[in-house]
């Protein structure tokens, strides 16, 4: 006759663990609170706005609440925040991706700590300094780019300009945006590169694969969804970055296909140049566009966060 | 029939990682060579010019011959694996040298309108055509602290239960809650001063004040404070835990005591990180502080400054000396910014250390 094995131990609680359960319980939730704390307060501010301007708020390309009745929409601002976000990731995502793979794959190990806390500082740095600098520092250097580009590339829509005036333009802010992205876009990139099966690198490797083929069918095949999230994520931050934004293309409330030349104008710049001299209404206008903002930001960054979270658990190499 | 199978005794010489021999130096010095003067007869002929352009032809023209040059001599796959490793290191070099940038030419432009009277004066008696060395940013140096410092005191004892409770309680909530701190931490900064502002300003009727640009911040760090603490207290060994409740401490007791003494240095560090992470908004404060041109020490009344608001105020006003005295700003918040980082890279190490030792 076998004796039953005695019961796990079981913690024993006071009831001064529950209090103390309890209130890290609370501070768990106060972010929930907080988030919708932050929803419920912004609706309420931009409601009489939203009211007001109903659906053509995402589609009028004008900003005068002055007149009336008052006509104002978000249209030209979320088109320059959508240009200005993807000319940062076109620039960012490849370069972010090389700095990954080469502080991983490349660079000698002992390196790997000093590297990985340059890409840290390169975040640190404020974004007010950014846009001091891309202002007075490299926007009077890529002067000279915009023009070749116009000049040879010219017949490229894209890069099609009918002003000879080159700066303050959605092209430099996207640079500017290109470098203040990198960072987090290479931290979570080489994280996921990171988790790659060893093992698997260096089965590449031992069936005679150069380091570049084992990097292309064994280490990108991976962490590709990796780095589309963390993409994702830069492209969080770019859509949300005020000031460095608003310093470098200024105000202007004229839509521009012409990336090179001045004008454009992003939402975040919006709020934050319009806001100081606003009045009761335009405040509950400049709220309606950070709501905008807000949720927009809010489901990129969740969708990335949720794509980046699965990457680190997918271990299939079959593509 | 493979040569083990036989039984005869097969003697490869030892495999040794391939490394960046003389060969592939020699091809790349051919190649650069080449490249160079490629480009010096396209400049001949074609209305090139600027160094940025030199730089990207020579680039261009260099991966090209060295493409070529390793492709004849070592094959096709070794050519790729060789442009490959060119490119990789350009992605590297393109990070990090606007770092270089960014920090040389504010050191430059920093120091030349730096002296004492930026510590010691304020911009009340600053007019406009005054030059940079007068005036000074005490008040915004003031401003930045009591912000800085209502931040730290709301949301360090909020993000480290926050973190207590992701990682040793745990569960489904528990998950959630950290899925959002994760998409909080992404949320623009601006977005939070208007929420302060709607909260703080327009629904308490407080007005602007450093209080409101104090709540914003918090906001910001909340989520940087939080993840870290968490990571940090994942290092903290599970038998530490262990040993102090089979000794009958309640759980309460093993994490005030045991649990978040061991991980202290690693949770200053989380706070140092958060603290870097908001001394240099700007955008909340706009919403928030408002701006002033005195000092202003009560944070609780009246509009206030704060050194990124000084330097985004500076930059709007027209003239010489306002930029000069942005600059002066910019260095003086980098060197606040960088001494932090390195801080809390230092403990972070420190914190490291102990764990492995």
């Amino acid at each position: 006759m076998s004796v039953a094995p005695p019961p796990p131990p079981k913690a024993q609680r006071t009831p001064a663990d529950r209090v103390f359960k309890g209130l890290a319980t609370a501070a768990g939730l106060s972010t929930l609170v907080l988030l919708g704390l932050i929803f419920v307060f912004l609706i309420r501010e931009a409601w009489p706005a939203l009211q007001e301007a109903g659906l053509k708020f995402f589609t009028t390309f004008e900003w005068n609440l002055d007149i009336s009745p008052p006509s104002f929409g978000i249209g030209a601002v979320l088109f320059g925040t959508i240009v200005v976000s993807l000319i940062a990731l076109v620039i960012a995502v490849p370069v972010s991706v090389g700095t990954a793979l080469f502080i991983n794959e490349y660079a000698p190990k002992r390196l790997d700590r000093l590297l990985t806390s340059l890409v840290d500082l390169l975040a640190a740095v404020p974004s007010i300094v950014y846009g001091l600098w891309g202002l007075y520092f490299l926007q009077p250097r890529l002067a000279g780019l915009s023009r070749w580009l116009t000049d040879h590339l010219g017949f490229i829509p894209l890069f099609h300009t009918s002003r000879p005036v080159f700066g303050f333009s959605l092209f430099v802010a996207g640079i500017v945006l290109a470098i203040m992205v990198l960072p987090i876009i290479t931290s979570v990139s080489r994280e996921v590169f990171q988790q790659t099966p060893r093992h698997t690198c260096e089965a590449a490797l031992a069936l005679g694969g150069t380091r570049w083929g084992m990097i292309r069918r064994v280490i990108l095949p991976f962490g590709r969804s990796g780095v589309v999230g963390a993409s994702m994520l830069g492209l969080g931050r770019a859509m949300g970055e005020t000031i460095a934004a608003a310093l470098i293309l200024g105000f202007d409330y004229r839509i521009s296909s012409e990336i090179l030349s001045p004008g454009g104008g992003s939402v975040a710049g919006l709020i934050a140049l319009k806001f100081p001299e606003a009045g009761e209404f335009e405040r509950q206008g400049l709220a309606a566009a950070g709501l905008v903002l807000f949720a927009a930001t809010l489901l990129v960054n969740m969708v990335a966060r949720f794509v980046v979270g699965r990457a680190g658990t997918s271990r299939r190499l079959d593509s | 029939m493979t040569a083990l199978d036989s039984g005869v005794p097969v003697s490869l010489p030892p495999r040794r990682p391939r490394r960046f021999g003389a060969k592939e130096v020699q091809q790349a010095a051919t190649a650069a060579g080449a490249s160079v003067l490629g480009v010096a007869a396209l400049f001949a002929v074609t209305p090139l010019s600027g160094a940025l352009g030199f730089v990207i032809v020579a680039y261009v023209g260099f991966l090209a011959v060295y493409g070529v040059v390793a492709a004849r001599a070592d094959g096709e796959l070794a050519a790729r694996d060789r442009l490959a490793r060119v490119m990789v290191a350009t992605a590297a070099l393109a990070t990090f040298i606007p770092l270089l940038f960014v920090l040389g030419y504010v050191l430059t432009k920093g120091l030349e309108a730096l002296s004492a009277s930026f510590f010691s004066e304020t911009l009340e008696a600053v007019g406009p055509l005054d030059p940079a060395t007068t005036g000074g940013a005490r008040h915004a140096l003031i401003g930045t602290l009591e912000q800085v410092a209502i931040a730290t005191v709301l949301s360090v004892p909020l993000g480290v239960m926050t973190a207590v409770y992701i990682n040793e309680y745990g569960g489904q909530l528990a998950r959630i809650v950290r899925f959002l701190v994760d998409a909080m931490s992404g949320i623009p900064s601006i977005v939070a001063g208007l929420f302060i502002f709607t909260f703080w300003v327009l629904q308490l009727g407080r007005g602007f004040s450093g209080m409101a640009a104090g709540l914003a911040l918090a906001v910001l760090m909340l989520p940087t404070v939080t993840r870290t603490s968490e990571e940090m207290l994942k290092l903290v060994p599970g038998g530490l835990r262990e040993a102090s409740l089979a000794l009958g401490a309640p759980e309460w007791r093993t994490v005030m005591r045991v649990v978040l003494p061991a991980a202290r240095t690693g949770l200053i560090t989380a706070v140092v990180l958060g603290i870097a992470r908001v001394a240099g908004e700007t955008a909340p404060l706009l919403l928030t502080a408002f701006g002033s041109d005195s000092v202003n020490t009560d944070p609780l009344n009246e509009p206030q400054s704060a050194l990124p608001l000084f330097i985004y105020q500076q930059i709007r006003n027209p003239g010489e000396a306002p930029i000069a005295r942005a600059w002066t700003g910019a260095l003086v918040l980098v060197v606040m910014v960088l001494a932090l980082f390195t801080l809390a890279r230092v403990l972070g190490t420190g914190r490291r250390k102990a764990t492995d030792g």
